[in-house]
């Protein structure tokens, strides 16, 4: 066992208990501080993956925003569900059911797949590109359409989301 | 050529005056007795001046005066229409003109014609009578004017029409339209005051008992047409078309063909001249006025059968020599001709109605004029015709004049009594003084009074013919019947005339106005000097002084005809004759001479129970209304109408429907509701029970779409998974 | 060298990608669906990332493709909790399970 693997393993294991702590905790406050947990997990494996740009990203994007606007949600509408009853609905059952089976079912397709176990990278040690990502991104002839359109999502999303929570009398709509 | 036109037109003018009448002059009393009698009176002057003409011919039986047209076409032939004068023809125009004008006169004065109309006369009833006042301020009660006026008028002239056209025509189909016409307006006119149940019902019985005669006659027209493919009578009663009938045997009784036709054709006569059987209508007839009665039952309608017998004389006896025996028709024609007259002569003696009497005494007569027929009497049958006709009409015609001065003695005493009884008269001979002539004469030439009266001198041909042709059985009969005769017409004048009046009414009776007593005298002329056309060679004394034209005249018409005045020498036919017609005559007048009112008939006493038998007319009406009446009725109602047609008929009809229905439900229960309205509705009940099923789905939750989702890729990633891989 | 299988990073993926749909599939509060709704795209990323780091290095489709991920999580979270928000005012519940008005 490498130091790699063993730190993989360690932050793996820390990410995935936080989710499983995410999904299964009563207190919705208590939810939101294990997903913040779990974001920066996930960051630290996109560190392992050699991806340093996306590691920035996760925590700017994902925990600096999104994480904060799920508390802030959760601040906002606490006091309409106790926290004493059961957070899982009545079909949790069949969700964990269809969850394992699907885990499985995945697991079992990918180990047939030869190049599942693979450690050869091809990523090379400096990691990605980013001017390169850049160039792409605006080249026609490469991803400029999907990130227009993303762009446009991106407003689209803002103007709608503020429509959408607005008070209804005296606020915009 | 302007002879054979004349006698074309001869019946016409009473046609044409029935259709003006019937169409326009309906409403004035005036014009229409003027339309009637112009046409009646033109009928009289066409028919004289043909008379005087045709008798002035030679042969005319050997060459009548033909006029016919083409008609009707057949295969190959023409059914021929047209006018046939000869002999017989001409005798029969003339009492027929006489009589029909006679009695067109006398009924504008019977139906009070100038009357003023009833205070409460109905159309359909007899006129009963208008209060007038006269200058003093006395209410009289006067005779009132015929409502029905007009219709009375255009109904005889109807039957003139068919009178004139049966006499002239020379075809037995034309012959038949006017018998048949004046079958019509007999019913019609016995009928005339049809708010009276009881002539509604003699109309009815008249039509329909004629009928009965009628039916077998059309038999005979047809089989002669079918035989001898002709009804002209100058084809039928050829040499060749009579071979031809006597010949060939008809499928009844083994009778020739001219045997079987003439029957067929005697049973018409049988109705229509009211013999036994079928005489039950004639008596009944007397519902309708009395120019009528005049008229149809002794002038006309009943001569007409006997016209027909006498016509149609070749085929009845044919194959039939004198001095042999007779042919099976005219054996019939004899046995029934004698029967009813003396079978009517014995009812007429218990009837006390005028007119009853003298409807029996004309059955009586005609059953004369048959008999002789039958026994080949061919001259004395047609002279009896003649003769009969004359008198006959005369009597009624004054029975009608007493019958109206006993009901203008009724109105004027105010009793209620029957005008038409003769108990009820009496003495009328002072009140009306040429009525009681007239009548006289005519009474005495139906008893046959010797020399002075024609009944006379036809019946004592009649006599002489069954005599001298050896018939003592028919002669016996006819002997008995006319003494009989002569005791109930004495009776009658008797009880009518003589004696003391019984009643108010007679007491007031007088005469008739000139319109009815006019005609009365002109008849009684005929029925006196009629007789001396015919006295034959043989009469002592007188025969020979005047030529006796009629048995050359019409006797030319068959072969045997002329020899019956040669044959008979005996004087025992003559003695009869005389002693029963003055024996009847006396004893008429001794047994009834001394009647009081209130008195029973003194016949009653003598005969005892036969003469309530007598009386009943032998309980005819009641055997037919049993044999004949009730069974038709019971045919008609229960079994045809109620079960036949109501019943089965119906029945079939009624099943059709039902199983219309039935079928109709079953489709409809078995076949419409399950199969089609199912089908529709088990596809929206399906769908609905599927929707309902599959609703529960939707349940609103997203996570658990999203569940169901994740289960299904699961399941099918499997799936196929394990497919790829050659698992499964 | 590398010594992390590529096969530990994708059964990780596919791990918290169950994870987070269990989350999604079994709980009543809508924001906690949301949350469990990130988990989800972030197992996303980490396999396309491994996917990039191991194989597809040299192609930049991978990081694009990561890229609008990211992007896409963002607006969605937004507006998701938006609208939780504004039935939340509406009906003033947050339980998924009363939201529930497309009922058939």
């Amino acid at each position: 066992m490498t130091p790699m693997q063993i730190v993989f393993l360690l932050v793996a294991s820390v990410t995935l208990a936080s989710a499983v702590m995410v999904v299964s905790t009563r207190r919705m406050f208590h939810a939101a501080l294990w997903l913040i947990l779990t974001l920066l997990g996930v960051a630290i494996l996109f560190a392992l993956l050699e991806s340093r740009f996306f590691t920035i990203v996760q925590v700017v994007v994902y925990v600096g925003a999104i994480a904060i606007l799920v508390l802030f949600a959760v601040m906002l509408t606490r006091h309409v569900m106790s926290e004493d009853q059961p957070q899982l609905n009545r079909s949790w059952w069949i969700a964990s059911l269809a969850t394992i089976g699907l885990f499985t079912g995945m697991v079992l397709v990918m180990r047939t797949w030869p190049i599942f176990t693979t450690t050869q990278r091809a990523v090379g040690p400096g990691g990605e590109d980013l001017q390169k990502l850049g160039f792409a991104f605006v080249d026609p002839s490469g991803f400029m359409i999907p990130f227009e359109i993303v762009s446009v999502l991106l407003l689209a999303a803002l103007i709608g989301a503020v429509f959408i929570a607005a008070e209804r009398k005296g606020g915009k709509g | 050529m302007a002879t054979e036109i004349l006698i074309w037109l001869i019946p016409l003018p009473p046609l044409v005056a029935f259709f003006l009448i019937a169409l326009f002059a309906n409403r004035w009393r005036g014009l229409s007795h003027y339309l009637a009698l112009s046409g009646a009176g033109l009928s009289w002057l066409g028919s004289m001046v043909v008379f005087f003409t045709a008798i002035s011919r030679e042969e005319l039986s050997k060459n009548p005066i033909i006029s016919s047209i083409n008609w009707l076409p057949t295969a190959d032939t023409w059914l021929k229409l047209g006018v046939q004068v000869d002999p017989l023809t001409v005798v029969t125009l003339f009492f027929v003109a006489w009589t029909v004008l006679m009695i067109f006169i006398y009924s504008v004065g019977y139906h009070n014609y100038g009357q003023p109309l009833g205070d409460h006369d109905h159309p359909g009833l007899p006129p009963h009578g208008a209060h007038l006042k006269d200058e003093h301020g006395h209410e009289h009660r006067v005779p009132s004017v015929e409502p029905m006026y007009s219709r009375f008028f255009g109904f005889v002239a109807l039957f003139a029409f068919g009178m004139f056209t049966l006499v002239l025509t020379d075809n037995l189909l034309a012959l038949y339209v006017g018998w048949e016409i004046m079958g019509l307006c007999s019913y019609l006119l016995i009928g005339f005051w049809f708010g009276k149940d009881s002539a509604r019902k003699a109309a009815v019985k008249a039509f329909l008992t004629t009928r009965i005669g009628d039916m077998f006659m059309l038999i005979g027209l047809v089989s002669l047409y079918k035989i001898t493919g002709s009804l002209s009578y100058s084809q039928i009663f050829s040499e060749a078309s009579l071979q031809l009938l006597t010949s060939n045997a008809s499928p009844i009784m083994g009778l020739s063909w001219a045997g079987f036709i003439g029957l067929m054709l005697f049973i018409g006569t049988v109705g229509k001249s009211a013999q036994f059987p079928l005489h039950v209508w004639l008596p009944d007839a007397m519902e309708g006025p009395t120019p009528v009665s005049a008229m149809i039952h002794a002038a006309t309608m009943v001569s007409a059968g006997v016209y027909l017998v006498i016509r149609f004389f070749p085929i009845i006896s044919a194959g039939w020599v004198p001095g042999e025996a007779l042919t099976t028709t005219m054996t019939v024609m004899a046995f029934i001709g004698a029967f009813t007259a003396l079978f009517a002569a014995t009812i007429a003696l218990a009837q006390n109605d005028i007119k009853r009497v003298l409807a029996y005494s004309t059955i009586s007569q005609l059953g004369y004029m048959v008999a002789a027929l039958g026994v080949g009497a061919y001259g004395a049958a047609a002279f009896h015709l003649v003769t009969h006709a004359f008198f006959k009409a005369l009597l009624f015609l004054g029975s009608g004049s007493v019958i109206h001065g006993m009901e203008h003695g009724v109105l004027h005493t105010g009793e209620e009594i029957d005008p038409q009884d003769m108990y009820n008269m009496g003495g009328l001979r002072n009140k009306m003084p040429f009525t009681f002539w007239t009548f006289l004469i005519g009474g005495l030439a139906l008893a046959g009074f010797p020399l002075v009266t024609a009944g006379f001198w036809s019946k004592d041909e009649i006599l002489t013919g069954s005599f001298s042709g050896g018939f003592m059985a028919v002669f016996i009969t006819l002997a008995l019947a006319a003494l009989l005769t002569a005791f109930y017409t004495m009776r009658q004048i008797t009880l009518t005339f003589l004696g003391q009046p019984r009643t108010h009414s007679a007491e007031h009776a007088h005469e008739s106005k000139w319109t009815m007593t006019l005609p009365l005298v002109i008849l009684s002329v005929f029925a006196v000097s009629v007789g001396w056309a015919g006295i034959p060679k043989a009469f002592p004394v007188l025969g020979g002084l005047i030529p006796p034209w009629f048995e050359e005249f019409v006797g030319s018409m068959i072969e045997s005809g002329h020899g019956e005045e040669v044959i008979s020498h005996s004087l025992v036919p003559l003695a009869t004759s005389l002693v029963v017609s003055l024996g009847g005559l006396t004893l008429g007048w001794l047994v009834y001479s001394k009647v009081k009112s209130g008195q029973p008939d003194p016949l009653q006493k003598a005969l005892g129970k036969i003469y309530s038998v007598l009386k009943n007319k032998y309980y005819f009406d009641e055997l037919y209304q049993f044999l004949i009446i009730k069974p038709a009725f019971w045919l008609a109602t229960s079994f045809t109408s109620e079960w036949l047609d109501r019943s089965i008929i119906d029945g079939i009809l009624h099943s059709f429907g039902r199983f219309g229905l039935w079928v109709g439900r079953g489709l409809r229960n078995w076949f419409d509701i399950p199969v089609v309205n199912k089908t529709g509705d088990s596809l929206a009940e399906g769908t609905r029970g599927l929707g309902s099923v599959l609703r529960v789905i939707q349940t609103g939750r997203v996570q658990q779409y999203m569940v169901i989702a994740i289960a299904i890729l699961v399941l099918f990633g499997t799936i196929f998974f394990l497919f790829s891989s050659g698992l499964l | 060298m590398n010594s992390i299988p590529m096969s530990w990073y994708l059964v990780f993926s596919i791990g918290l990608f169950c994870i987070g749909l269990f989350g999604v599939l079994a709980r009543k509060n809508a924001v906690a669906i949301i949350m469990g709704l990130e988990l989800m795209l972030n197992a996303v990323n980490v396999n396309l990332l491994a996917f990039w780091s191991y194989l597809y290095a040299d192609g930049m489709s991978g990081l694009v493709f990561v890229t609008i991920v990211f992007a896409v999580a963002a607006a969605e979270s937004a507006v998701g909790l938006a609208l939780i928000i504004s039935a939340y005012r509406r009906r003033n519940t947050v339980i998924a399970e009363d939201m529930n008005v497309l009922k058939g």
